[in-house]
Parts: structure tokens; C-alpha cells; sequence
């Protein structure tokens, strides 16, 4: 259990100063602290399968394409009609907002906590091995599988739409 | 004699004093081999036949002064370097060098020649070379430079484009093996090299990997034409170097997980290595970091948009096809 605090400590604290930056960057990396832990989490779960895919698609793939754009961008601070001396957080917008978010999920985690029984240590995993994942993600969860796939397609098809320049009379 | 955990701690320290060596015999290869390519002789002044040349360029990198250019963003300007560095040894704990040895006796009950054996050891690797690649683009931001961060934005397109390939031409070993431990898939090759079974997959791989650590023809990140030196312009001195090392163990550690999952790993078939596995080993890493320094110094560079179409037109498509007949073949024939 002393690991699970570990890792459970770093992915909240890296995920509160997440949004607690002034630079993009800095909340990016931050971001890929949160996404190591909770990997770590994973493999606490006996799921090392998912913990290694985590780290690939998420901390791997995905963050290197915020990083990409953020550089790109090259937006050193963010643009901001706020007063830049007051640190995000505490802005009146987003502490509202935030404030509303936080009773929601106090709310949540209370009625959720009513409802499950408290159990000791960590359920029993079904998905130690790489086969047993895949066989219940094409029976058992086929249809939402096949759901998620349409789901991404549709996203790439918008994305090529929305990225081509048509020329007018140019060629195809 | 002794339990096995001395060996894994001994073994441990070997592996990590290992890559490091074999950084700087990379770093004398290449000079002296890029030399005779190029009808020269290379260093001969420092040693016998220039071999301690490595070290002195280790001397004087430490010596020099270490400057940050005014603008740069001081965490994370040093801390890439060391995410470049600690990726690329962490990647080589999870490749097997050699058969379960006793080191002749010294220990009580046999132990793997691997700093970790974890059963989705493929994907690992995966895992933390996806992890090198924050060095590389970090250095680029934080120099405030526009070499560098024109350096930066090249290399993170040029792992988005090539990681795919990469890892697809590792799924076919991964179906004939039916296993995604490293030492599993070795000691399935025990008859037969996945090489024989899977050609294409090997040539992918070979190729995204040679773009995976950034050498010619795919340097683009450090293009010295156009970039000057790309990401690493504005360093100097002992973060240089860590990048240098990066480099080279990356390089290395590309060729060890070829060797493995390509080559047989420590096997020669119909031959009992017994406890030389990792001399046969080590031959074959040779083999293809020779190969490696040859088409650096053989192939011009490409231009960038012709990367990018090899590897989104020629290379992912390949790779895709050679998925699909692997696993029709195994399905159909039981390979």
C-alpha cells in the first residue's frame, strides 16, 4: 500500500500543478509525471499490459504531439486579458468554475464510496495476461470495441476534411 | 557460494559499465571505419592506432567550459540531457544476452544473463524509447535557439512517423513467438531466425530504427547543412556529451533488440553455445553496428518531405502487409 500512496501522491500533486503553470510547457511535462504514475498504478493492479500501453500511447504518443503544437505555437506564456500577476489558479473565472467542479466531485466520491462496500488491498485482476485481454476485448466487449473504432474513424475523416485546402479548379 | 541476488547486482553494474564502453569502442568504429570509407586513416595519434582517442575526447569534454545561452530555460535545458541519457540505458535491462548460467559455479542456483525479465518486455522497450525522444525535443525549447528548436520539431515528426512502422514489424515476431518476453522469443529461434521468417519485418525494422536514433540518412534533428547541429547547437561540455552517449547506447540498444528478435539473440542453430552465449551475442550486435556506420557513411541524406512520404507511403503500408500475411499464415498454416 506504501506504493500506491507514492504513486497516487505524485499523479495528484502532478496533476494539480498541471494547471497551476505559467508555461505550457512546463504543464505538458507535468502531465507526462501524471501519466508515469498512474502507469505505475497499473502495474501496482497486475496489469502491467495496460501500465507498458499507458506509457506508449498516452506519455508516448499523445503528449509528444501537445508538445509538438505547443512548440510550434512557440507560445511562451499564455495570453491572457487577466492580470498576469495573479497566479491562474486564483482568477475569478476559473475559481468559480473550479469551485463548482470540486462540489460536484466531493458529491460523487461520497455517493460512490456509499455505495461500494470498503475493501481491503486490490481486487484480484482477470487481466494479467495479453491474451486474456484480447480475448475478452473481441467477445465479451466486442461491440463497444467496434463502437470506439467507428468513433476514431469518424474523428480522422473530420480531421483530413478539416486539414485539406481545396484549391478552386486546382487539381485533386 | 554466492545467492543469486549478488549476481543480479554484479550483473547490473557489468551492463551499465558495458554501455558505456561500448559508447566510446561506437565512437572509435565509427571514426576509423568513416575514415577508411572516405580513403583516410582516421586517428593514429593518441595510443596505439588512435585507440585511446575516445578517452581523450572524454577528457577534454569533461574540461570545457559548460555555458547556457542567456534565454534558456534553465530546468529544463539540463534536464534534457539527462532524460536522453537515462532513457536510452534504462531501454537495455530488459534484453537477455545469454542462456541461465551459473557463472561457472560462483552462484547457487542458475541466473538469467538479463537485468529484468518481464513478460511484456518488447513492449518496454517501446515504452522508454517513446521516453528518449522528451531529450531531444526539450533540448530544442529550452535552448532559445532557433536551430535547435527547428532541430526539436523535426525530431518529434520524425518519431511520430517512424514509431509505427517500428512497432508493427515487431508484431509479426510477436505471432510467431505466441510471447512478448525478449528471452521467450530467443529461445523460440533455437531451429530457425525469425530473420528467415520474417525478412520484411527485419528490413522495416532496421530502417525506422536507423530513423528512431536519428543517424544518416535520417539525421534530420542534427542536419549539419542546415542546423547547424540541430537540438544539442547550444550545448557544450558534459551535456553534450550526455547526448553523444545517448546517441551511441541508443544505437546500441537498437542492435541488441534486432539481434534478439531477429537474430537468434545468443543461439546459433545446431550449435551448443553453452556458457559463450553472449560472446555469440556480442558478434552479432557487431555485426549490425557495423552495418549501421556503413549506411551512415555510404547514403547521402534524403530531403525532409521524402522522409516523410517514405515513411507514411512506402514504409507503414509494408509494414501493415507483412502484419496481415504473418498472421493469415500462422492462422492457416500453423507455423
Amino acid at each position: 500500500m506504501t506504493l500506491f500512496y507514492l504513486f497516487a501522491a505524485i499523479a495528484v500533486l502532478a496533476s494539480l500543478l498541471v494547471v497551476a503553470q505559467h508555461n505550457p510547457v512546463y504543464s505538458v511535462m507535468l502531465l507526462i509525471a501524471s501519466f508515469g504514475a498512474l502507469s505505475g498504478l497499473y502495474v501496482l493492479l497486475d496489469a502491467p499490459f495496460v501500465a507498458v500501453i499507458q506509457i506508449i500511447v498516452y506519455a508516448g504518443a499523445i503528449m509528444v504531439l501537445f508538445l509538438f503544437v505547443v512548440m510550434l505555437l512557440n507560445a511562451p506564456r499564455e495570453d491572457t486579458d487577466y492580470d498576469i500577476r495573479v497566479h491562474p489558479l486564483f482568477r475569478r473565472g476559473p475559481l468559480w468554475f473550479g469551485a463548482a467542479l470540486a462540489v460536484c466531485l466531493a458529491a460523487e466520491l461520497a455517493w460512490a464510496l456509499g455505495a461500494t462496500r470498503m475493501r481491503s488491498g486490490f481486487p484480484a485482476a482477470q487481466m494479467v495476461s495479453v491474451e486474456t485481454l484480447g480475448h475478452r476485448l473481441f467477445t465479451d466487449y466486442a461491440f463497444q470495441f467496434e463502437v470506439t473504432s467507428v468513433l476514431i474513424l469518424v474523428a480522422m475523416i473530420g480531421a483530413v476534411i478539416m486539414a485539406r485546402h481545396d484549391e478552386p479548379g486546382g487539381k485533386q | 557460494m554466492f545467492p543469486v541476488i549478488v549476481g543480479q547486482i554484479g550483473l547490473l553494474l557489468v551492463v551499465w559499465f558495458a554501455l558505456q564502453i561500448s559508447a566510446a569502442v561506437c565512437v572509435y568504429c565509427e571514426r576509423k571505419w568513416a575514415a577508411y570509407l572516405q580513403q583516410r586513416v582516421g586517428p593514429t595519434r593518441v595510443g596505439y592506432a588512435g585507440l585511446l582517442q575516445p578517452l581523450a575526447d572524454i577528457v577534454k569534454l569533461m574540461f570545457k567550459e559548460n555555458l547556457r545561452p542567456k534565454g534558456a530555460d534553465p530546468f529544463l535545458f539540463y534536464l534534457a540531457p539527462v532524460i536522453s541519457a537515462t532513457a536510452c540505458f534504462a531501454a537495455f535491462a530488459v534484453v537477455p544476452f545469454g542462456g541461465e548460467t551459473t557463472l561457472f559455479g560462483l552462484l547457487d542456483a542458475p541466473m538469467r544473463l538479463q537485468v529484468a525479465d518481464v513478460n511484456v518486455a518488447v513492449l518496454v522497450v517501446f515504452a522508454i524509447a517513446s521516453m528518449g525522444i522528451y531529450g531531444i525535443v526539450l533540448a530544442g525549447w529550452s535552448s532559445n535557439s532557433k536551430y535547435s528548436l527547428l532541430g526539436g520539431l523535426r525530431a518529434s515528426a520524425q518519431m511520430i512517423s517512424y514509431e509505427l512502422s517500428y512497432a508493427l514489424s515487431l508484431v509479426g515476431v510477436i505471432i510467431l513467438a505466441n510471447s512478448m518476453s525478449l528471452a521467450d522469443i530467443v529461445e523460440k529461434q533455437s531451429h530457425v531466425w525469425y530473420i528467415v521468417l520474417q525478412p520484411l519485418g527485419f528490413l522495416i525494422y532496421l530502417t525506422a530504427g536507423i530513423a528512431e536514433t536519428n543517424r544518416a540518412p535520417f539525421d534530420f534533428p542534427e542536419a549539419e547543412q542546415e542546423l547547424v547541429a540541430g537540438y544539442h547547437t547550444e550545448y557544450s561540455s558534459m551535456p553534450f556529451a550526455l547526448f553523444f552517449l545517448a546517441e551511441y547506447v541508443n544505437m546500441v540498444t537498437v542492435s541488441a533488440v534486432a539481434t534478439s528478435l531477429f537474430l537468434g539473440g545468443w543461439l546459433l542453430p545446431g550449435i551448443n553455445t553453452g556458457g559463450w552465449g553472449w560472446m555469440v551475442f556480442l558478434a552479432k550486435v557487431f555485426v549490425l553496428l557495423f552495418l549501421y556506420i556503413w549506411i551512415r557513411w555510404t547514403l547521402p541524406r534524403y530531403r525532409y518531405d521524402q522522409l516523410m512520404a517514405f515513411g507514411w507511403k512506402f514504409l507503414l503500408p509494408a509494414a501493415v502487409i507483412n502484419l496481415l500475411v504473418t498472421a493469415a499464415a500462422v492462422l492457416y498454416l500453423g507455423v
